[in-house]
């Protein structure tokens, strides 16, 4: 992964000062909190309903071991022994004191992490694929385009005061695991009929009030002009992109608003006096980055391992976790897995202080320490021999890591919700805690198969509520919590908004309404058919009416109630 | 006479500044005899004969408002100021950026309005050199915070070369 130089390490320093002088000053009385208030997000620093939140980045989701054991260091010190991963591969401190922040930022540059712009209205931070490098459907290591990204957009001084914040994801698989259609860049990587390597620009998506899926912008962008033509799409949106209004200011806005041929055409115009300047991308630069993910020293081992085999015949448990955890690798007798932070009764996300220091010990033995963060909010380890598998399992096991649930209905994504977020209509965690309690058989699970259910405590869908093919978006209604299910959302390569069937549903109704689409599916499917493939087969009628049967719903379904947008929105972001 | 902070010198501000008073349109506004800093709506009035007044001129544009529209007369103006309505509205960056690196801007671009110590890094590394800062900011300590960040990553006007442009390669480290 990326080491940092002296100049990568100082331009983290001078933050971790800047930073403490901004609090220093405002805790003087010399800087007031609404001045404050832009720099600290800026710095990952929230005030939520309880008090600061503060979130940390992972750049594209790659954590080292020893940076891992730092974050359980610090949530030991400084917080309560936890951390909440989010949908853009970051961290989350739910506990912080206010006046410890500055310290956390020191602590964190010590390894090479910070908290730049996790929030605010700039450039966020880039996320991508968290196979990237080891997945066989990979046509190149996205890694490189994202830490390019990553230094072009720390402290872009054009770009720190955007109209609304703005998420950039990078994929380079055949499968997009990074749901790029979702952001308000996405990026895919691939190469043109002269074998030369660039990008796909796609803009305008994004999830939240109203969501959309990226436009191509660009077929094909050569690798050498990445960075001037993201400054020419940033320098349309930050002159032109709406200022007025909270809700309408995300690029995706102005994108509609002009359409994208005009749109394009004011970003052509801007580009070409950027074009062939001195930010064009020397391969000398891109062959420095890529080196630093050049390919660990992987052991000649034969493609299939005969004691995994065997252990999968003989140990159904362990079957059953591979089944769902353990995924593809390109190289021969490796494989990546999933370590499942989607556990029954632990809000999705979470890892203890323990389990981090685990996790690291894991990396360190099995997977040449390093881990990953899935925008699910799972653990990735991404090297781990076919034949050490089983001992993987079986510490991920002692740790409550081994839930064999990836990809299927209680692998939900979730936002921390009215629990802890101001901006929740809705609490989020209870949900899911009720869809587990629910759906507690493993195996019903399974047999339900290849499936996803996320959950956004308020319209600002930091769940990724649309984009799953059961999708609930808790709104406020009076006062009382309600939840709108939305069916049919799809990430991946056939990203789908999900539909609204109709009006809204109390939370002790909703474990119900699951129960019913789920019944719904597993009545009607065909072999071999996921619950999507039946929704598309049927059509979303059916499953709405088998709903709705019974339940008296005469008002229509009101909007959600206007959430506090804010730059304090809280995760996943 | 008010303070700014001039190429990282405080110094007596040398301008006025004129705002259009609430209701008062550019017609009804008498041009003034002393340098000001004007709106752009009494510039386009007053544009043919300003232009042969051979007095400086100085023009102030605020963030909705593109330098586009005063680009024919760069070439005469000592001042280009731009205004923050808030700190937390960006637009002006780009407009200075545009003034230097698209229309080769020489003359003082000044940021007005809002302007705090701590955005000082980002106001100059996109080419503005003065800054007449919000009345309650201290001058003394806002020459310190200009490089605050040693270190940048990307071009921009006061470094045009991106990092990766001058890290030592590493047959020379």
């Amino acid at each position: 992964m990326y080491q940092y130089d002296e100049y990568d390490q100082q331009i983290i320093d001078d933050r971790v000062s800047q930073y403490r002088d901004q609090m220093a000053r405002h805790l003087a009385g010399n800087l007031s909190a609404d001045d404050l208030r832009p720099l600290r997000l800026q710095n990952g620093l929230y005030i939520q309903r309880h008090g600061p939140m503060h979130r940390i980045a992972i750049p594209y989701g790659a954590l080292a071991a020893y940076q891992l054991r730092k974050l359980a260091e610090i949530s030991l010190r400084y917080d309560r022994g936890y951390g909440h991963f989010t949908t853009r591969q970051n961290i989350q401190f739910n506990w912080p004191k206010f006046e410890d922040t500055p310290d956390i930022l020191g602590e964190l540059a010590t390894v090479q992490m910070h908290a730049v712009q996790t929030s605010g209205n700039c450039v966020r931070n880039i996320t991508s694929d968290h196979f990237a490098g080891v997945a066989p459907d990979e046509l190149t290591d996205p890694r490189p385009y994202c830490e390019l990204l990553r230094q072009w957009s720390t402290f872009h001084p054009e770009f720190a005061f955007l109209p609304r914040k703005f998420k950039i994801a990078v994929n380079a698989a055949r499968e997009d695991r990074a749901v790029i259609r979702a952001h308000d860049v996405g990026l895919e990587v691939l190469r043109n009929a002269a074998g030369e390597w660039g990008v796909m620009v796609l803009v305008g998506g994004g999830l939240g009030r109203t969501p959309v899926l990226g436009k191509v912008l660009r077929e094909f962008l050569p690798r050498r002009d990445l960075l001037s033509y993201l400054d020419a799409v940033l320098r349309v949106y930050n002159r032109y992109g709406r200022r007025d209004n909270l809700y309408k200011a995300r690029i995706k806005i102005l994108v509609n608003a002009l359409g994208i041929e005009e749109f394009a055409r004011q970003v052509e115009a801007e580009w070409a006096g950027l074009k062939d300047g001195p930010l064009s991308l020397t391969n000398e630069e891109f062959d420095r980055v890529a080196a630093h993910f050049a390919p660990p020293e992987y052991a000649t081992l034969s493609a299939v391992d005969a004691d995994y085999e065997a252990q999968l015949v003989h140990d159904k448990a362990f079957a059953q976790w591979a089944k769902r955890c353990v995924h593809g690798h390109k190289i021969p007798g490796y494989a990546s897995l999933t370590l499942s932070l989607k556990k029954a009764g632990v809000p999705p996300g979470d890892i203890t202080a323990e389990q981090m220091r685990s996790v690291a010990d894991l990396a360190d033995a099995y997977s040449f320490g390093e881990v990953r963060i899935s925008h699910e909010q799972n653990v990735i380890l991404a090297d781990v021999k076919q034949s050490e598998l089983f001992a993987v399992w079986q510490a991920a096991r002692r740790q409550g890591l081994a839930t064999a649930n990836i990809g299927l209905l209680t692998d939900m994504i979730c936002c921390p919700g009215g629990d802890l977020c101001s901006l929740a209509n809705a609490r989020s965690i209870t949900i899911a805690e009720a869809v587990n309690e629910r759906f507690d058989n493993l195996d019903y699970v399974h047999d339900i198969g290849d499936i996803s259910l996320n959950i956004s405590g308020c319209m600002n869908s930091c769940g990724h509520h649309h984009v799953a093919n059961i999708g609930i978006l808790g709104v406020d209604k009076n006062g009382e919590e309600w939840y709108q299910i939305t069916l049919g959302g799809q990430q991946g390569k056939a990203a789908t908004i999900g539909q609204v069937i109709g009006p809204s549903f109390s939370a002790h109704e909703v474990p119900d309404v699951i129960s019913t689409l789920i019944n719904t599916y597993v009545e009607q499917r065909q072999p071999e058919e996921r619950f999507i493939d039946t929704l598309h087969r049927l059509g979303v009628a059916l499953f709405k009416e088998k709903v709705y049967a019974g339940r008296s719903r005469t008002r229509p379904s009101t909007p959600a109630a206007t959430p506090a947008a804010s730059d304090e929105q809280t995760t996943p972001a | 006479m008010a303070k700014l902070i001039r190429d990282q010198h405080i110094v007596d501000d040398d301008w006025q500044l004129l705002r259009l008073a609430e209701g008062v349109s550019a017609e009804q506004q008498p041009l003034p005899s002393t340098p000001t800093l004007l709106p752009l709506s009494l510039w386009q009035l007053h544009k043919t004969k300003l232009q042969t007044c051979g007095q400086p001129l100085g023009i102030w544009l605020d963030s909705h408002e593109a330098v586009e529209t005063i680009a024919d007369a760069l070439p005469i103006l000592s001042v280009v100021a731009l205004n923050f309505p808030k700190f937390t509205d960006g637009r002006a960056y780009s407009s200075a950026r545009l003034l230097r690196e698209r229309y080769h801007y020489q003359g003082e671009i000044r940021a007005i309005g809002d302007v705090l110590i701590d955005q000082l890094f980002y106001l100059k590394r996109c080419g503005i050199n003065a800054f007449s800062l919000r009345p309650d900011q201290d001058l003394t300590l806002a020459l310190q915070r200009f490089a605050t960040i040693r270190e940048q990553y990307q071009g921009a006007v006061d470094q045009p070369l991106p990092l990766f442009r001058r890290r030592p390669s590493k047959e020379r480290a």
